[in-house]
C-alpha cells in the first residue's frame, strides 16, 4: 500500500464523512433543538434528489436544477412542519416514531406514483465530470473534491449561524427552554418552522449533490437515514459539532475498514477466510464502533451539553 | 321506465346470482374435462428499491396476455397480481393465498432468488406449475429440481459465465471483479471464474445495497486489472457505474456487466456514463426476428419505453403459458399432459431458438451487447456477436428429474 494509495483512501474517507454530515446536520437540528425524532428526514432527502433530477432534466442544467430543488424542497418542509409535525413536538418519541415513519411511508408510495418505479437520471455537470490529476500521476474525481469543498462550506456556515447570530442564540434558548424563550419574546413557532425548513434544505442539498453519485430511486432515503442516525448517536444528539466530527470518523473508519482490512485478514488468515469474513467486518465496523461509543459514552463523543 | 340505483343494485345482484349458478352448474357438466378460464398468479416485486424489475416483468406479461386477445391458449385469462415486496415471508403468505384460496393454475413473476426458495416447495407441493421469469436459483436446476419448476430466463450463473467467456475471448489477462456478500453475489463470481482464464488481480466483496465504492475504486485503480466486472443488482450498479466514470477508471479499464446491469432500466438512470459497457444477455430489443420486432414496437407503444430483459423474460412466460393452455386444449387437471406440453416449449421466443434442458432451465444463445447511441441518438444496447451457443448450466448433471409425475 503506497503513500498515493492511502491519500486517496483519506480523501475517500473525508467526502463520504461529508456526505454524511449533510444529511446528519439537519437531523441533529430537528432532533436536539426541537426534540423531535423525524423519520421521515430521508424522505426529503429523496423529494430534494428527486426535483433536483427533475429540474435538471428540464432546464438542462445542474445549477439550476440544484437551486431551485433546494428551495422546492425547504417549501415542502414548510408545508409539512406547520401543517402536521409541529402537533408532535409535545408528544412523547414514540408517536413521534409512527407519526414520521408514516409520512415515510406515504412519501415512498406518493414519489412512485409521480415518478414511477424506474430510477432517475442525474449526472454531474460536464465542467466536474471527469477526473482531476492533483499530484503528478495521482487522479481524484473532480465531483468528489467539490463535494468535499461544499460540505466544509456548510459545516462552516451552519457553525457560524449557531454560534455567532442572533438567530442562532434563539435557536438554542428555544432548544434549552421552550417557554422561558417564549416568556422572553423569542417567536418559538416560527423560529422552529425556520429551522425546520433549513433541516429540509440541507436534505435537498444532500439529495442533489449524492443524486450524480448514486441511485435516485424510490427508497433511496431509508439507506442512508440509518448511516446519518449512527452519526448522530456516535457524534452526540443535538450537537452539531457532533454530526460534523462523528460523520468523519463513521467516513473513515467505514473507508478504511473497507481498504485496509481485506489485506489485512488475507495476511493473518490467508486468502480464503479474507474473501467473505473481511467484506462481513468492514461493513459492520461502524456498527462495532457505534457499540463501544454507546458503551463508554452513551450522550455520544461530542453532546450539545457536555 | 325509470330505474333507481338501489333497483339497479338489486336487478346487478339477481343476475350475478344467476350467472355465478351458470357457472357452476356448467363446471360440474364439465367435471375434470376443458377448463373456461386459465388463472395466473403473477407475484413478483412491486414496491421497494427492486420494484422496478418486478413492474417491468408484470408489464411484460400483460402485454404478451393483451397481443393474445386476453386470452391463454385460447382461454379467457386471468391475471392476478400480487407484491412479494421482495421478503420472502411476505411472498409466502401470499403464494399459499394464491394457490389455496384463488386456486390458480400457473404461478409466476418472482425477481428475487431468495424469494423464490422460500416460496417454491408449498407451490409444488399444491401441484401448480411455477413459470420462473427470472430467478433461477442454482438449488432448483440441480440436486432440487422439480417438475413443477420451469425457468424461462436463464440459470443465476449462465449471464456471468457468457461475460467470463467474452472477457477471455478479447485478450484480457487481468480481471477485478467485484459483488455484494451474499449466495448470489458469490455464485456469480464463480460462474465468471469458471470461463474466465486470465488472472483475477483483485476480488471483492462488498455490503450489500453500499452506497459509495470509493474505497473499492481506489483498490481497482491500484490493481494493474485492464478490465472490471461487476455483479451488482438494481440500485448498487447505478451508484457503482456513475461512480466508476467519475473517478475517471473508464478510460484504463473495460467494464463488463452481466445483461441486466447494463440493462435499459440502468441506461435511464445514468445516461451516458453508461457508453461503452459490455454485457451479456439472451435476449436484446434488436434482435430481428418477428416475435421480437412486435414485441419491442408494442411495448413501447404501450409504455412508453425501451422494454428490458425482466420484461422480455415475462412476456416470453405468458407465451409458453399460452402454448401449454393451447397444446392441452384447456385439460388444465392432466397435469403430465400440461407438464409435457411446457418441456416442449412450441411457441416463437423473442431471443429466438429456445427449447428446455432435462432440469427444464433453458438451453439458448448468449450474446454480447455494447452500449452505445443508435442512429435516432439515443443510448441504448446494440448486440455485437454471439458468445455461447445452446449454452446449458453447470447444475443439470445432479437433476434427477422424474419422467412422470
Amino acid at each position: 500500500m503506497n503513500t498515493l494509495l492511502l491519500l486517496e483512501q483519506a480523501l475517500n474517507g473525508l467526502q463520504f464523512g461529508l456526505m454524511l454530515f449533510l444529511l446528519a446536520a439537519g437531523l441533529t437540528l430537528v432532533f436536539g433543538i426541537m426534540d423531535m425524532i423525524n423519520l421521515a428526514h430521508g424522505s426529503l432527502y429523496m423529494i430534494g434528489a428527486y426535483l433536483v433530477a427533475t429540474i435538471t432534466a428540464a432546464s438542462g442544467s445542474y445549477w439550476t436544477g440544484l437551486g431551485v430543488g433546494i428551495a422546492g424542497t425547504a417549501v415542502v418542509g414548510v408545508l409539512l412542519e406547520t401543517s402536521l409535525l409541529r402537533h408532535f413536538y409535545r408528544r412523547d418519541h414514540l408517536s413521534q416514531v409512527l407519526g414520521t415513519f408514516a409520512l415515510l411511508l406515504m412519501a415512498n408510495e406518493a414519489v412512485r406514483m409521480v415518478w414511477g418505479s424506474q430510477p432517475l437520471s442525474l449526472n454531474p455537470p460536464d465542467a466536474l465530470a471527469g477526473p482531476v490529476e492533483l499530484l503528478p500521476g495521482f487522479h481524484y474525481s473532480a465531483y468528489r473534491l467539490f463535494i468535499i469543498g461544499v460540505g466544509l462550506a456548510a459545516a462552516l456556515g451552519l457553525y457560524l449561524l449557531v454560534t455567532r447570530t442572533r438567530l442562532g442564540m434563539q435557536v438554542r434558548a428555544g432548544a434549552s427552554n421552550r417557554d422561558m424563550a417564549l416568556a422572553m419574546g423569542v417567536p418559538v413557532g416560527k423560529l422552529f418552522t425556520g429551522v425546520f425548513a433549513l433541516g429540509a434544505a440541507l436534505c435537498a442539498l444532500a439529495g442533489g449533490l449524492l443524486g450524480p453519485l448514486l441511485a435516485v430511486q424510490v427508497g433511496m432515503g431509508e439507506s442512508i437515514l440509518i448511516l446519518a442516525f449512527v452519526v448522530i448517536v456516535i457524534g452526540g444528539i443535538g450537537s452539531m459539532r457532533g454530526a460534523f466530527l462523528g460523520a468523519l470518523l463513521v467516513g473513515v473508519v467505514d473507508t478504511a475498514g473497507r481498504a485496509l482490512l481485506p489485506p489485512l485478514v488475507t495476511w493473518l488468515f490467508g486468502a480464503e477466510a479474507a474473501s467473505g469474513a473481511a467484506a462481513a467486518l468492514a461493513s459492520m465496523l461502524i456498527y462495532l464502533l457505534m457499540a463501544v461509543v454507546l458503551f463508554y459514552r452513551p450522550q455520544g463523543l461530542f453532546p450539545a451539553n457536555g | 321506465m325509470r330505474q333507481t340505483p338501489q333497483r339497479l343494485t338489486v336487478i346487478h345482484r339477481a343476475a350475478c346470482q344467476t350467472l355465478a349458478l351458470a357457472a357452476a352448474t356448467l363446471a360440474l357438466a364439465g367435471g375434470a374435462h376443458a377448463a373456461d378460464k386459465v388463472k395466473v398468479g403473477l407475484l413478483s416485486t412491486l414496491s421497494g428499491p427492486g420494484a422496478g424489475l418486478g413492474v417491468d416483468i408484470r408489464d411484460g406479461f400483460q402485454l404478451a396476455v393483451k397481443h393474445s386477445g386476453g386470452k391463454l391458449g385460447g382461454l379467457p385469462a386471468e391475471v392476478i397480481v400480487a407484491d412479494d415486496q421482495a421478503s420472502p415471508d411476505a411472498a409466502k403468505q401470499t403464494a399459499d393465498r394464491l394457490v389455496k384460496r384463488d386456486k390458480v393454475d400457473f404461478m409466476t413473476g418472482i425477481v428475487f432468488s431468495n424469494v423464490m426458495l422460500a416460496v417454491g416447495q408449498p407451490i409444488f407441493q399444491s401441484k401448480t406449475f411455477y413459470i420462473s421469469a427470472n430467478a433461477g436459483p442454482s438449488q432448483y436446476a440441480g440436486a432440487q429440481c422439480n417438475p413443477y419448476f420451469f425457468n424461462v430466463a436463464w440459470q443465476n450463473d449462465n449471464l456471468h459465465e457468457a461475460v467470463g467467456k467474452v472477457v477471455t475471448d478479447k485478450g484480457f489477462k487481468k480481471a477485478a471483479i467485484l459483488a455484494p456478500n451474499y449466495p448470489a453475489g458469490k455464485d456469480a463470481l464463480a460462474g465468471f471464474k469458471r470461463f474466465f482464464k486470465g488472472e483475477v488481480v483483485q476480488e471483492t466483496y462488498t455490503a450489500l445495497n453500499q452506497l459509495d465504492y470509493g474505497a473499492e475504486l481506489s483498490k481497482i485503480r491500484g490493481s494493474g486489472a485492464d478490465a472490471v466486472y461487476i455483479f451488482l443488482p438494481g440500485g448498487m450498479g447505478i451508484n457503482f457505474i456513475k461512480q466508476f466514470v467519475g473517478a475517471g477508471l473508464s478510460k484504463d479499464m473495460t467494464l463488463f456487466g452481466p445483461g441486466f446491469s447494463g440493462d435499459e432500466d440502468v441506461i435511464r438512470a445514468v445516461g451516458e456514463p453508461m457508453l461503452g459497457m459490455f454485457n451479456t444477455s439472451q435476449w436484446a430489443h434488436d434482435m430481428n426476428n418477428p416475435a421480437n420486432v412486435k414485441f419491442v414496437t408494442d411495448f413501447q407503444k404501450e409504455y412508453g419505453r425501451l422494454p428490458s430483459l425482466y420484461a422480455s423474460q415475462g412476456y416470453d412466460a405468458a407465451r409458453l403459458i399460452d402454448a401449454a393452455v393451447r397444446d392441452t386444449k384447456g385439460k388444465l387437471d392432466d397435469k403430465n399432459a400440461v407438464r409435457k406440453a411446457l418441456q416442449a416449449a412450441k411457441f416463437d421466443s423473442v431471443r429466438g431458438a429456445f427449447k428446455f434442458n432435462t432440469n427444464q432451465y433453458p438451453i439458448q444463445d448468449y450474446h454480447l451487447r455494447v452500449i452505445t447511441r443508435d442512429t435516432q441518438g439515443r443510448v441504448t444496447n446494440r448486440t455485437l456477436n454471439k458468445v455461447f451457443e445452446k449454452h446449458a448450466d453447470a447444475y443439470a448433471k445432479d437433476c434427477k428429474m422424474p419422467d412422470s409425475l
